[in-house]
Protein backbone atom coordinates (compact mmCIF):
# COMPACT_ATOMS: atom_id res chain seq x y z
CA UNK A 1 0.00 0.00 0.00
CA UNK A 2 2.96 2.40 0.67
CA UNK A 3 4.54 1.69 -2.95
CA UNK A 4 0.55 2.93 -4.44
CA UNK A 5 0.02 6.27 -2.44
CA UNK A 6 3.40 7.40 -3.90
CA UNK A 7 2.70 5.97 -7.59
CA UNK A 8 -1.13 6.91 -8.12
CA UNK A 9 -0.35 10.14 -9.66
CA UNK A 10 2.04 8.13 -12.20
CA UNK A 11 -0.45 5.62 -12.92
CA UNK A 12 -2.76 8.57 -13.78
CA UNK A 13 -0.77 10.15 -15.75
CA UNK A 14 -0.34 7.31 -18.15
CA UNK A 15 -4.23 6.01 -18.44
CA UNK A 16 -5.47 8.95 -20.22
CA UNK A 17 -2.86 8.01 -23.32
CA UNK A 18 -3.38 4.21 -22.56
CA UNK A 19 -6.84 4.39 -23.25
CA UNK A 20 -6.96 6.13 -26.35
CA UNK A 21 -4.18 3.79 -27.62
CA UNK A 22 -6.19 0.79 -26.12
CA UNK A 23 -9.45 1.57 -28.31
CA UNK A 24 -7.47 2.84 -31.43
CA UNK A 25 -4.71 0.74 -31.70
CA UNK A 26 -4.94 -2.58 -29.91
CA UNK A 27 -8.95 -2.93 -30.14
CA UNK A 28 -8.22 -2.97 -33.77
CA UNK A 29 -5.20 -4.90 -33.51
CA UNK A 30 -8.26 -7.97 -32.52
CA UNK A 31 -9.83 -7.23 -35.80
CA UNK A 32 -7.59 -8.65 -38.20
CA UNK A 33 -9.29 -12.07 -37.23
CA UNK A 34 -11.16 -10.93 -40.51
CA UNK A 35 -7.93 -11.98 -42.54
CA UNK A 36 -9.24 -15.55 -41.69
CA UNK A 37 -12.96 -14.64 -42.59
CA UNK A 38 -15.20 -14.42 -45.47
CA UNK A 39 -16.06 -11.09 -43.69
CA UNK A 40 -19.75 -10.08 -44.62
CA UNK A 41 -20.64 -6.13 -43.13
CA UNK A 42 -24.25 -7.41 -42.92
CA UNK A 43 -23.14 -11.00 -41.43
CA UNK A 44 -20.79 -9.24 -38.70
CA UNK A 45 -18.13 -11.13 -36.67
CA UNK A 46 -20.44 -13.57 -35.53
CA UNK A 47 -22.08 -14.59 -38.47
CA UNK A 48 -19.58 -14.35 -41.01
CA UNK A 49 -17.95 -18.21 -42.02
CA UNK A 50 -14.03 -19.12 -41.19
CA UNK A 51 -12.08 -19.26 -44.44
CA UNK A 52 -8.32 -20.12 -42.82
CA UNK A 53 -5.85 -19.15 -45.22
CA UNK A 54 -7.86 -18.67 -48.20
CA UNK A 55 -7.22 -14.90 -48.35
CA UNK A 56 -3.54 -15.25 -47.99
CA UNK A 57 -3.62 -18.19 -50.88
CA UNK A 58 -5.10 -15.58 -52.86
CA UNK A 59 -2.58 -12.82 -52.05
CA UNK A 60 0.22 -15.09 -53.48
CA UNK A 61 -1.80 -16.09 -56.39
CA UNK A 62 -3.42 -13.30 -58.07
CA UNK A 63 -2.01 -11.44 -60.44
CA UNK A 64 -2.78 -7.79 -58.72
CA UNK A 65 -1.75 -8.56 -55.70
CA UNK A 66 1.70 -10.00 -56.37
CA UNK A 67 2.23 -7.33 -59.08
CA UNK A 68 1.35 -4.61 -55.98
CA UNK A 69 4.09 -6.32 -54.08
CA UNK A 70 7.04 -6.31 -56.87
CA UNK A 71 5.22 -2.34 -57.36
CA UNK A 72 6.09 -1.70 -53.72
CA UNK A 73 9.81 -3.57 -53.34
CA UNK A 74 10.93 -1.06 -56.56
CA UNK A 75 9.29 1.69 -55.49
CA UNK A 76 10.46 1.59 -51.94
CA UNK A 77 14.17 0.25 -52.51
CA UNK A 78 14.95 3.01 -54.65
CA UNK A 79 13.42 5.73 -52.78
CA UNK A 80 15.71 4.29 -49.47
CA UNK A 81 18.84 3.97 -51.73
CA UNK A 82 18.56 7.58 -52.89
CA UNK A 83 17.17 8.87 -49.94
CA UNK A 84 20.83 8.00 -48.36
CA UNK A 85 22.84 8.96 -51.11
CA UNK A 86 21.78 12.11 -52.29
CA UNK A 87 21.61 13.57 -47.97
CA UNK A 88 25.14 11.87 -47.65
CA UNK A 89 26.50 13.85 -50.79
CA UNK A 90 24.85 17.02 -50.06
CA UNK A 91 25.79 17.03 -46.94
CA UNK A 92 29.19 16.97 -47.53
CA UNK A 93 29.06 19.21 -50.55
CA UNK A 94 27.23 21.88 -48.08
CA UNK A 95 30.42 21.22 -45.33
CA UNK A 96 32.45 23.08 -47.74
CA UNK A 97 30.58 26.09 -48.10
CA UNK A 98 32.42 28.02 -45.69
CA UNK A 99 30.20 31.45 -46.03
CA UNK A 100 27.76 30.60 -42.81
CA UNK A 101 25.01 33.12 -44.30
CA UNK A 102 24.73 31.04 -47.76
CA UNK A 103 25.07 27.73 -45.84
CA UNK A 104 21.98 28.93 -43.75
CA UNK A 105 20.27 29.86 -46.59
CA UNK A 106 20.61 26.72 -48.90
CA UNK A 107 19.65 24.73 -45.20
CA UNK A 108 16.35 26.80 -45.44
CA UNK A 109 15.51 26.30 -49.25
CA UNK A 110 16.13 22.53 -48.82
CA UNK A 111 14.48 21.44 -45.84
CA UNK A 112 10.94 23.34 -46.91
CA UNK A 113 9.13 20.85 -49.12
CA UNK A 114 9.56 18.27 -45.96
CA UNK A 115 6.88 20.31 -44.46
CA UNK A 116 4.47 20.58 -46.89
CA UNK A 117 2.05 17.46 -47.23
CA UNK A 118 1.09 15.65 -49.84
CA UNK A 119 -1.94 16.79 -51.08
CA UNK A 120 -0.17 20.34 -51.82
CA UNK A 121 2.61 18.92 -53.54
CA UNK A 122 0.04 16.64 -55.57
CA UNK A 123 -1.85 19.18 -56.26
CA UNK A 124 1.38 21.52 -57.48
CA UNK A 125 3.08 18.54 -59.55
CA UNK A 126 0.13 17.20 -61.54
CA UNK A 127 -0.41 21.14 -63.16
CA UNK A 128 3.47 20.78 -63.27
CA UNK A 129 4.17 17.89 -64.61
CA UNK A 130 0.90 17.80 -67.01
CA UNK A 131 1.58 17.69 -70.82
CA UNK A 132 -1.29 19.98 -71.87
CA UNK A 133 1.41 23.05 -71.04
CA UNK A 134 2.62 22.40 -67.38
CA UNK A 135 5.92 23.80 -66.11
CA UNK A 136 8.11 21.18 -66.66
CA UNK A 137 7.46 20.01 -70.42
CA UNK A 138 7.52 23.77 -71.40
CA UNK A 139 11.10 23.66 -70.46
CA UNK A 140 11.69 20.11 -71.85
CA UNK A 141 9.86 21.79 -75.11
CA UNK A 142 12.21 24.66 -74.90
CA UNK A 143 15.31 22.41 -75.75
CA UNK A 144 13.57 20.41 -78.08
CA UNK A 145 12.90 17.30 -75.69
CA UNK A 146 9.36 15.31 -74.90
CA UNK A 147 6.53 15.81 -74.42
CA UNK A 148 7.16 13.45 -71.34
CA UNK A 149 4.37 11.81 -69.73
CA UNK A 150 5.45 11.79 -66.37
CA UNK A 151 2.39 10.81 -64.46
CA UNK A 152 0.67 9.03 -67.40
CA UNK A 153 3.21 6.32 -68.58
CA UNK A 154 4.14 3.59 -65.60
CA UNK A 155 7.69 3.67 -65.97
CA UNK A 156 8.01 7.11 -65.97
CA UNK A 157 5.45 7.57 -63.37
CA UNK A 158 7.79 5.27 -61.14
CA UNK A 159 10.51 7.70 -61.82
CA UNK A 160 8.60 10.82 -61.39
CA UNK A 161 7.35 9.12 -57.49
CA UNK A 162 11.24 8.25 -57.04
CA UNK A 163 12.66 11.77 -58.03
CA UNK A 164 9.96 13.94 -56.40
CA UNK A 165 10.23 11.60 -53.37
CA UNK A 166 13.98 12.49 -53.31
CA UNK A 167 13.26 15.94 -54.01
CA UNK A 168 10.88 16.59 -51.02
CA UNK A 169 12.91 14.42 -48.75
CA UNK A 170 16.81 14.50 -49.04
CA UNK A 171 17.00 18.11 -47.45
CA UNK A 172 15.64 16.98 -43.80
CA UNK A 173 17.70 13.90 -44.22
CA UNK A 174 20.65 16.13 -44.61
CA UNK A 175 20.19 17.19 -40.80
CA UNK A 176 21.63 14.57 -38.99
CA UNK A 177 24.87 14.11 -41.60
CA UNK A 178 24.97 17.55 -40.79
CA UNK A 179 24.92 16.88 -37.18
CA UNK A 180 27.35 14.40 -37.25
CA UNK A 181 30.04 16.22 -39.21
CA UNK A 182 29.81 19.37 -36.76
CA UNK A 183 31.13 16.30 -34.25
CA UNK A 184 34.02 15.79 -35.98
CA UNK A 185 37.22 16.19 -33.99
CA UNK A 186 38.79 19.13 -36.01
CA UNK A 187 42.36 18.05 -34.76
CA UNK A 188 41.88 15.78 -37.33
CA UNK A 189 41.35 17.82 -40.18
CA UNK A 190 44.49 20.06 -38.80
CA UNK A 191 46.96 16.49 -38.57
CA UNK A 192 45.85 16.17 -42.00
CA UNK A 193 46.43 19.70 -43.43
CA UNK A 194 50.06 19.53 -41.71
CA UNK A 195 50.84 16.39 -43.56
CA UNK A 196 49.88 17.84 -46.81
CA UNK A 197 46.66 16.03 -47.26
CA UNK A 198 44.39 17.85 -49.62
CA UNK A 199 41.37 18.58 -49.24
CA UNK A 200 40.32 15.63 -51.31
CA UNK A 201 42.25 13.07 -49.29
CA UNK A 202 40.78 14.96 -46.47
CA UNK A 203 37.20 13.93 -47.20
CA UNK A 204 38.47 10.74 -48.55
CA UNK A 205 39.47 9.70 -45.35
CA UNK A 206 38.74 11.87 -42.51
CA UNK A 207 34.91 12.98 -43.68
CA UNK A 208 33.74 10.00 -45.12
CA UNK A 209 34.12 7.12 -42.48
CA UNK A 210 33.44 9.87 -39.88
CA UNK A 211 30.01 9.65 -41.54
CA UNK A 212 29.28 6.38 -42.24
CA UNK A 213 27.92 4.83 -38.90
CA UNK A 214 25.47 7.98 -39.18
CA UNK A 215 24.99 6.34 -42.74
CA UNK A 216 24.66 2.74 -41.29
CA UNK A 217 21.50 3.91 -38.91
CA UNK A 218 20.01 5.62 -41.38
CA UNK A 219 20.27 3.15 -43.97
CA UNK A 220 18.98 -0.13 -41.47
CA UNK A 221 16.70 1.71 -40.05
CA UNK A 222 15.24 2.35 -43.34
CA UNK A 223 14.53 -0.98 -43.50
CA UNK A 224 11.30 -1.56 -41.72
CA UNK A 225 9.88 0.63 -44.23
CA UNK A 226 10.15 -1.54 -47.54
CA UNK A 227 6.73 -2.48 -47.42
CA UNK A 228 5.83 1.34 -46.78
CA UNK A 229 6.70 3.02 -50.67
CA UNK A 230 4.09 6.12 -49.45
CA UNK A 231 0.94 5.80 -49.87
CA UNK A 232 0.22 9.73 -49.51
CA UNK A 233 2.40 10.25 -52.27
CA UNK A 234 1.24 7.27 -54.31
CA UNK A 235 -2.82 8.06 -53.47
CA UNK A 236 -2.15 11.67 -54.75
CA UNK A 237 -0.32 11.24 -58.03
CA UNK A 238 -1.61 7.84 -59.58
CA UNK A 239 -4.64 7.41 -61.98
CA UNK A 240 -5.98 4.08 -63.67
CA UNK A 241 -3.44 4.84 -66.04
CA UNK A 242 -0.49 3.61 -63.99
CA UNK A 243 -2.06 1.21 -61.69
CA UNK A 244 0.19 -1.96 -63.54
CA UNK A 245 3.64 0.38 -62.12
CA UNK A 246 2.41 2.38 -59.78
CA UNK A 247 -0.02 0.99 -57.82
CA UNK A 248 1.51 -0.35 -53.63
CA UNK A 249 0.19 -2.11 -50.97
CA UNK A 250 -1.22 0.92 -49.72
CA UNK A 251 -3.42 1.95 -52.22
CA UNK A 252 -4.29 -1.71 -53.22
CA UNK A 253 -5.53 -2.27 -49.93
CA UNK A 254 -7.71 1.15 -49.83
CA UNK A 255 -9.31 0.77 -52.90
CA UNK A 256 -10.06 -3.45 -52.32
CA UNK A 257 -11.54 -2.44 -49.15
CA UNK A 258 -13.05 1.00 -49.68
CA UNK A 259 -13.77 0.84 -53.24
CA UNK A 260 -14.62 -2.54 -53.94
CA UNK A 261 -15.82 -3.67 -50.61
CA UNK A 262 -13.48 -6.74 -50.12
CA UNK A 263 -12.92 -6.48 -45.98
CA UNK A 264 -11.21 -9.55 -45.72
CA UNK A 265 -8.98 -9.70 -48.61
CA UNK A 266 -7.97 -6.42 -47.55
CA UNK A 267 -7.45 -7.20 -43.88
CA UNK A 268 -5.34 -10.14 -45.20
CA UNK A 269 -3.15 -7.87 -47.52
CA UNK A 270 -2.64 -5.18 -44.68
CA UNK A 271 -1.98 -7.99 -41.96
CA UNK A 272 1.17 -9.10 -44.57
CA UNK A 273 2.29 -5.68 -44.78
CA UNK A 274 2.33 -5.44 -40.62
CA UNK A 275 3.60 -8.76 -39.64
CA UNK A 276 6.88 -8.36 -42.23
CA UNK A 277 6.86 -4.23 -41.14
CA UNK A 278 7.47 -5.27 -37.56
CA UNK A 279 9.66 -8.35 -38.37
CA UNK A 280 12.22 -5.75 -39.94
CA UNK A 281 11.80 -2.97 -37.56
CA UNK A 282 13.00 -5.26 -34.90
CA UNK A 283 15.79 -6.56 -37.30
CA UNK A 284 16.79 -3.16 -38.05
CA UNK A 285 17.08 -2.03 -34.79
CA UNK A 286 19.37 -5.02 -33.88
CA UNK A 287 21.10 -4.22 -36.51
CA UNK A 288 21.67 -0.66 -35.66
CA UNK A 289 22.42 -1.49 -32.46
CA UNK A 290 24.77 -3.77 -33.45
CA UNK A 291 26.77 -2.15 -36.26
CA UNK A 292 26.91 1.39 -35.13
CA UNK A 293 25.37 1.01 -31.18
CA UNK A 294 22.52 2.87 -31.87
CA UNK A 295 19.59 3.22 -29.30
CA UNK A 296 16.27 4.91 -29.39
CA UNK A 297 15.08 4.88 -25.54
CA UNK B 1 45.97 26.09 -46.33
CA UNK B 2 43.94 24.37 -48.69
CA UNK B 3 41.42 26.94 -48.89
CA UNK B 4 43.94 29.40 -50.78
CA UNK B 5 44.35 27.48 -53.41
CA UNK B 6 43.40 27.62 -57.01
CA UNK B 7 41.92 24.14 -57.96
CA UNK B 8 39.79 24.46 -54.47
CA UNK B 9 38.61 27.84 -55.72
CA UNK B 10 37.49 26.70 -58.96
CA UNK B 11 35.74 23.83 -56.83
CA UNK B 12 34.38 26.17 -54.32
CA UNK B 13 32.99 28.27 -56.72
CA UNK B 14 31.23 25.34 -58.79
CA UNK B 15 30.05 23.84 -55.86
CA UNK B 16 28.37 27.00 -54.37
CA UNK B 17 26.65 27.36 -57.70
CA UNK B 18 25.16 23.76 -57.80
CA UNK B 19 23.93 23.81 -54.40
CA UNK B 20 22.51 27.14 -54.91
CA UNK B 21 20.58 25.77 -57.86
CA UNK B 22 19.70 22.69 -56.33
CA UNK B 23 17.97 24.66 -53.64
CA UNK B 24 16.07 27.10 -55.25
CA UNK B 25 14.55 23.48 -57.33
CA UNK B 26 13.37 22.89 -54.58
CA UNK B 27 11.15 26.32 -53.81
CA UNK B 28 10.45 26.22 -57.75
CA UNK B 29 7.35 24.74 -58.07
CA UNK B 30 5.67 26.75 -55.35
CA UNK B 31 6.77 29.69 -56.52
CA UNK B 32 5.12 29.01 -59.53
CA UNK B 33 1.65 28.32 -57.80
CA UNK B 34 2.06 31.62 -56.26
CA UNK B 35 2.44 33.38 -60.15
CA UNK B 36 -0.52 31.64 -61.33
CA UNK B 37 -2.53 32.67 -58.69
CA UNK B 38 -1.80 35.73 -58.97
CA UNK B 39 -2.26 36.38 -62.32
CA UNK B 40 -5.16 36.93 -65.36
CA UNK B 41 -7.18 34.21 -66.62
CA UNK B 42 -5.76 34.46 -70.03
CA UNK B 43 -2.34 34.38 -69.41
CA UNK B 44 -2.72 31.30 -67.15
CA UNK B 45 -5.06 29.36 -69.94
CA UNK B 46 -2.25 29.92 -72.59
CA UNK B 47 0.45 28.80 -70.17
CA UNK B 48 2.40 32.26 -70.37
CA UNK B 49 3.19 32.31 -66.33
CA UNK B 50 6.49 30.79 -65.15
CA UNK B 51 7.77 32.01 -62.03
CA UNK B 52 5.91 36.19 -62.10
CA UNK B 53 2.91 36.92 -62.08
CA UNK B 54 1.34 37.74 -65.70
CA UNK B 55 -1.70 40.95 -65.78
CA UNK B 56 -1.34 40.71 -61.59
CA UNK B 57 -4.44 39.79 -60.77
CA UNK B 58 -6.41 39.03 -56.96
CA UNK B 59 -9.86 37.89 -59.22
CA UNK B 60 -9.00 34.08 -57.89
CA UNK B 61 -8.12 35.17 -54.31
CA UNK B 62 -11.43 36.86 -54.23
CA UNK B 63 -13.39 33.91 -55.89
CA UNK B 64 -12.08 31.74 -53.11
CA UNK B 65 -12.61 33.92 -50.02
CA UNK B 66 -16.46 34.24 -51.20
CA UNK B 67 -16.67 30.49 -51.78
CA UNK B 68 -18.55 29.29 -48.53
CA UNK B 69 -17.31 25.68 -48.38
CA UNK B 70 -13.79 26.94 -48.80
CA UNK B 71 -13.96 29.10 -45.95
CA UNK B 72 -16.24 26.19 -44.25
CA UNK B 73 -13.14 23.90 -44.43
CA UNK B 74 -10.65 26.59 -44.02
CA UNK B 75 -12.55 26.81 -40.47
CA UNK B 76 -12.73 23.14 -39.85
CA UNK B 77 -9.48 22.91 -40.35
CA UNK B 78 -8.64 25.50 -37.38
CA UNK B 79 -10.66 24.36 -35.16
CA UNK B 80 -8.66 20.37 -35.52
CA UNK B 81 -5.06 21.89 -35.62
CA UNK B 82 -5.86 24.08 -32.14
CA UNK B 83 -7.57 21.78 -30.31
CA UNK B 84 -5.64 18.53 -32.03
CA UNK B 85 -1.71 20.18 -30.85
CA UNK B 86 -3.49 20.82 -27.59
CA UNK B 87 -4.90 17.53 -26.53
CA UNK B 88 -1.60 16.17 -28.13
CA UNK B 89 0.21 18.06 -25.85
CA UNK B 90 -1.86 17.07 -23.05
CA UNK B 91 -1.57 13.63 -23.38
CA UNK B 92 1.91 13.29 -23.92
CA UNK B 93 2.97 15.80 -20.64
CA UNK B 94 1.44 13.40 -18.93
CA UNK B 95 2.37 10.17 -20.05
CA UNK B 96 6.03 11.27 -20.56
CA UNK B 97 6.05 12.75 -17.28
CA UNK B 98 5.42 9.38 -16.09
CA UNK B 99 7.28 7.19 -18.00
CA UNK B 100 10.82 9.44 -17.66
CA UNK B 101 10.36 7.67 -13.78
CA UNK B 102 12.79 5.05 -13.27
CA UNK B 103 11.47 1.38 -12.78
CA UNK B 104 12.02 1.55 -8.60
CA UNK B 105 10.44 5.17 -8.45
CA UNK B 106 7.34 3.89 -11.08
CA UNK B 107 6.50 0.01 -10.74
CA UNK B 108 5.39 -1.00 -13.88
CA UNK B 109 6.43 1.99 -15.70
CA UNK B 110 8.51 -0.73 -18.15
CA UNK B 111 5.48 -2.81 -18.89
CA UNK B 112 3.37 0.74 -20.12
CA UNK B 113 6.22 2.23 -22.07
CA UNK B 114 6.63 -1.04 -24.13
CA UNK B 115 2.48 -1.03 -24.69
CA UNK B 116 3.12 2.64 -25.82
CA UNK B 117 6.03 1.97 -28.03
CA UNK B 118 4.57 -1.59 -29.84
CA UNK B 119 1.90 0.43 -31.13
CA UNK B 120 4.97 2.22 -33.23
CA UNK B 121 5.70 -1.34 -34.82
CA UNK B 122 2.40 -2.89 -35.25
CA UNK B 123 -0.73 -1.94 -36.31
CA UNK B 124 -4.15 -3.50 -37.33
CA UNK B 125 -4.28 -1.63 -40.75
CA UNK B 126 -6.64 0.30 -42.34
CA UNK B 127 -9.72 -2.38 -42.45
CA UNK B 128 -9.79 -2.99 -39.03
CA UNK B 129 -9.48 0.36 -37.48
CA UNK B 130 -12.37 1.83 -39.89
CA UNK B 131 -14.31 -0.96 -38.92
CA UNK B 132 -13.50 0.64 -34.64
CA UNK B 133 -13.85 3.96 -36.26
CA UNK B 134 -17.88 2.75 -37.54
CA UNK B 135 -18.61 0.87 -34.15
CA UNK B 136 -17.41 3.94 -32.17
CA UNK B 137 -20.16 6.07 -34.19
CA UNK B 138 -17.32 8.22 -35.19
CA UNK B 139 -18.10 8.74 -38.60
CA UNK B 140 -19.15 12.01 -39.67
CA UNK B 141 -18.40 13.70 -36.27
CA UNK B 142 -15.88 16.61 -36.19
CA UNK B 143 -14.34 14.15 -33.25
CA UNK B 144 -13.00 11.59 -35.95
CA UNK B 145 -10.09 13.99 -36.78
CA UNK B 146 -9.26 14.67 -33.47
CA UNK B 147 -9.47 11.64 -31.27
CA UNK B 148 -7.85 8.73 -32.86
CA UNK B 149 -4.52 10.94 -33.21
CA UNK B 150 -5.07 12.45 -30.04
CA UNK B 151 -1.72 10.31 -28.69
CA UNK B 152 1.40 10.56 -30.51
CA UNK B 153 3.77 8.27 -29.01
CA UNK B 154 6.52 9.41 -31.01
CA UNK B 155 6.47 13.06 -29.86
CA UNK B 156 6.12 11.46 -26.44
CA UNK B 157 9.02 9.31 -26.21
CA UNK B 158 10.63 12.66 -27.63
CA UNK B 159 10.09 14.38 -24.54
CA UNK B 160 9.97 11.61 -21.82
CA UNK B 161 13.60 11.55 -23.35
CA UNK B 162 13.46 15.56 -22.24
CA UNK B 163 12.24 15.26 -19.35
CA UNK B 164 15.02 12.63 -18.08
CA UNK B 165 17.79 15.31 -18.86
CA UNK B 166 15.93 17.40 -16.15
CA UNK B 167 18.13 17.10 -13.10
CA UNK B 168 16.07 14.85 -10.13
CA UNK B 169 17.42 17.24 -7.24
CA UNK B 170 14.66 19.37 -8.48
CA UNK B 171 12.28 16.57 -7.62
CA UNK B 172 13.40 15.58 -4.88
CA UNK B 173 13.68 19.22 -3.22
CA UNK B 174 9.84 20.07 -4.37
CA UNK B 175 9.11 16.69 -2.73
CA UNK B 176 10.76 17.91 0.34
CA UNK B 177 8.54 20.67 0.37
CA UNK B 178 5.65 18.71 -0.04
CA UNK B 179 4.62 19.22 -3.56
CA UNK B 180 2.95 16.13 -5.27
CA UNK B 181 3.67 15.09 -8.70
CA UNK B 182 0.96 16.85 -10.65
CA UNK B 183 2.93 20.22 -8.83
CA UNK B 184 6.14 19.22 -9.79
CA UNK B 185 5.14 18.32 -13.37
CA UNK B 186 3.20 21.10 -14.23
CA UNK B 187 5.01 24.29 -12.08
CA UNK B 188 8.68 22.83 -12.36
CA UNK B 189 9.11 20.10 -15.39
CA UNK B 190 6.33 22.03 -17.95
CA UNK B 191 8.26 25.65 -17.41
CA UNK B 192 11.46 24.13 -17.99
CA UNK B 193 10.54 22.12 -20.79
CA UNK B 194 9.33 25.03 -22.93
CA UNK B 195 11.49 25.01 -25.87
CA UNK B 196 11.10 21.49 -25.84
CA UNK B 197 7.09 22.02 -26.11
CA UNK B 198 7.09 24.66 -28.47
CA UNK B 199 9.05 22.09 -30.73
CA UNK B 200 6.32 19.42 -30.66
CA UNK B 201 3.45 21.67 -30.56
CA UNK B 202 5.16 22.74 -33.92
CA UNK B 203 5.14 19.26 -35.10
CA UNK B 204 1.54 18.52 -33.82
CA UNK B 205 0.44 21.40 -35.72
CA UNK B 206 2.03 20.90 -38.99
CA UNK B 207 0.96 17.38 -38.98
CA UNK B 208 -3.07 18.33 -38.14
CA UNK B 209 -3.12 20.93 -40.42
CA UNK B 210 -1.63 18.71 -43.31
CA UNK B 211 -4.15 15.85 -42.47
CA UNK B 212 -6.25 15.12 -45.08
CA UNK B 213 -7.10 10.70 -45.44
CA UNK B 214 -9.49 10.89 -41.94
CA UNK B 215 -11.40 13.56 -43.62
CA UNK B 216 -11.78 11.99 -46.79
CA UNK B 217 -12.07 7.83 -45.00
CA UNK B 218 -15.02 8.34 -42.16
CA UNK B 219 -16.81 12.32 -43.47
CA UNK B 220 -19.22 11.74 -45.95
CA UNK B 221 -20.38 15.56 -46.25
CA UNK B 222 -17.98 17.95 -47.74
CA UNK B 223 -19.33 20.29 -45.43
CA UNK B 224 -17.83 18.74 -42.53
CA UNK B 225 -14.43 18.19 -44.57
CA UNK B 226 -10.92 20.44 -43.14
CA UNK B 227 -9.34 21.79 -46.00
CA UNK B 228 -6.46 19.33 -46.81
CA UNK B 229 -9.34 17.19 -47.27
CA UNK B 230 -11.24 19.75 -49.37
CA UNK B 231 -8.20 20.19 -51.24
CA UNK B 232 -7.34 16.84 -52.35
CA UNK B 233 -10.85 15.84 -53.45
CA UNK B 234 -11.15 19.53 -55.67
CA UNK B 235 -7.94 19.59 -56.95
CA UNK B 236 -6.46 16.18 -56.74
CA UNK B 237 -9.39 13.95 -57.37
CA UNK B 238 -10.58 16.59 -59.56
CA UNK B 239 -14.64 16.44 -57.87
CA UNK B 240 -15.95 19.68 -59.07
CA UNK B 241 -19.57 19.02 -57.33
CA UNK B 242 -17.95 21.21 -54.11
CA UNK B 243 -16.75 24.53 -56.04
CA UNK B 244 -19.89 26.55 -55.71
CA UNK B 245 -19.94 28.57 -58.78
CA UNK B 246 -22.71 28.84 -61.35
CA UNK B 247 -21.84 28.30 -64.92
CA UNK B 248 -21.28 32.22 -65.89
CA UNK B 249 -18.53 32.56 -62.79
CA UNK B 250 -16.76 29.18 -63.65
CA UNK B 251 -16.35 30.39 -67.22
CA UNK B 252 -15.33 33.60 -65.97
CA UNK B 253 -12.15 31.76 -64.11
CA UNK B 254 -9.98 29.64 -65.39
CA UNK B 255 -9.76 26.20 -62.74
CA UNK B 256 -5.64 27.28 -62.93
CA UNK B 257 -5.67 30.59 -61.24
CA UNK B 258 -8.53 29.56 -58.44
CA UNK B 259 -6.37 26.06 -58.04
CA UNK B 260 -3.52 27.64 -57.64
CA UNK B 261 -4.30 30.35 -55.05
CA UNK B 262 -6.36 27.54 -52.69
CA UNK B 263 -2.87 25.22 -53.00
CA UNK B 264 -1.08 28.64 -51.87
CA UNK B 265 -3.56 29.44 -49.03
CA UNK B 266 -3.39 25.49 -48.40
CA UNK B 267 0.16 25.92 -47.86
CA UNK B 268 0.53 29.20 -46.14
CA UNK B 269 0.65 28.21 -42.37
CA UNK B 270 2.95 26.12 -42.94
CA UNK B 271 5.11 28.35 -44.44
CA UNK B 272 4.60 31.20 -41.93
CA UNK B 273 5.48 28.47 -39.20
CA UNK B 274 8.47 27.15 -41.40
CA UNK B 275 10.84 29.84 -39.67
CA UNK B 276 9.85 29.29 -36.13
CA UNK B 277 9.88 25.35 -37.31
CA UNK B 278 13.24 25.63 -38.36
CA UNK B 279 14.78 27.23 -35.48
CA UNK B 280 13.38 24.60 -33.65
CA UNK B 281 13.33 21.02 -35.03
CA UNK B 282 16.83 20.53 -35.74
CA UNK B 283 17.32 21.08 -31.75
CA UNK B 284 13.94 18.93 -32.10
CA UNK B 285 16.07 15.81 -33.80
CA UNK B 286 18.52 15.80 -31.43
CA UNK B 287 15.68 15.81 -28.11
CA UNK B 288 15.37 12.11 -28.73
CA UNK B 289 19.32 11.94 -28.30
CA UNK B 290 19.49 13.40 -24.44
CA UNK B 291 19.78 10.73 -21.80
CA UNK B 292 20.93 10.64 -18.39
Amino acid sequence: MATWTRTWPFHLMVWPALLFLIVFNYVPMAGIVMAFMDYKPWLGFTGSPWIGLDHFRALFERDDSIQVIWNTLVISVLKIVFNLIVPFTFAILLNEVRKRLLSRTIQTLVYLPHFLSWVILGGILVNFLSTDGGFANRVLGFFGLGPVFFLGDGNWFRVTVVVSEVWKEFGYGTIVFIAALANINPSLYEAAEVDGASRWKQTLHITIPSLLPMAIVVGTLSLGNILNAGFDQIFNLYNSLVYDKGDIIDTFVYRTAIIDGDFGFATAVGLFKSVISMLLIIVAYRLAYKLANYRVF
Amino acid sequence: MYHKTTPYRIFSFFNTTFLLVLSVLCIIPLVHVFAVSFSAKAAADANLVGLWPVDFSVEAYKKTINNPVFLGSLWVAVKRTVLGTFVILLTACLAAYALSKENNQFKGRSVYAWIFVFTMIFNGGLVPFYIVIQKLGLTDSFWVLILPGAVNVWLTILLMNYFRGVPRELEEAALIDGAGQFGILFRIYLPLSLPALATLGLFAMVWHWNSWFDGLLYLSNKEDYPLATYLQTVIVSRDMSSMSFSKEEFDLLSQKTINAAQIFIGALPVLIVYPFLQRFFIKGLVLGSVKE
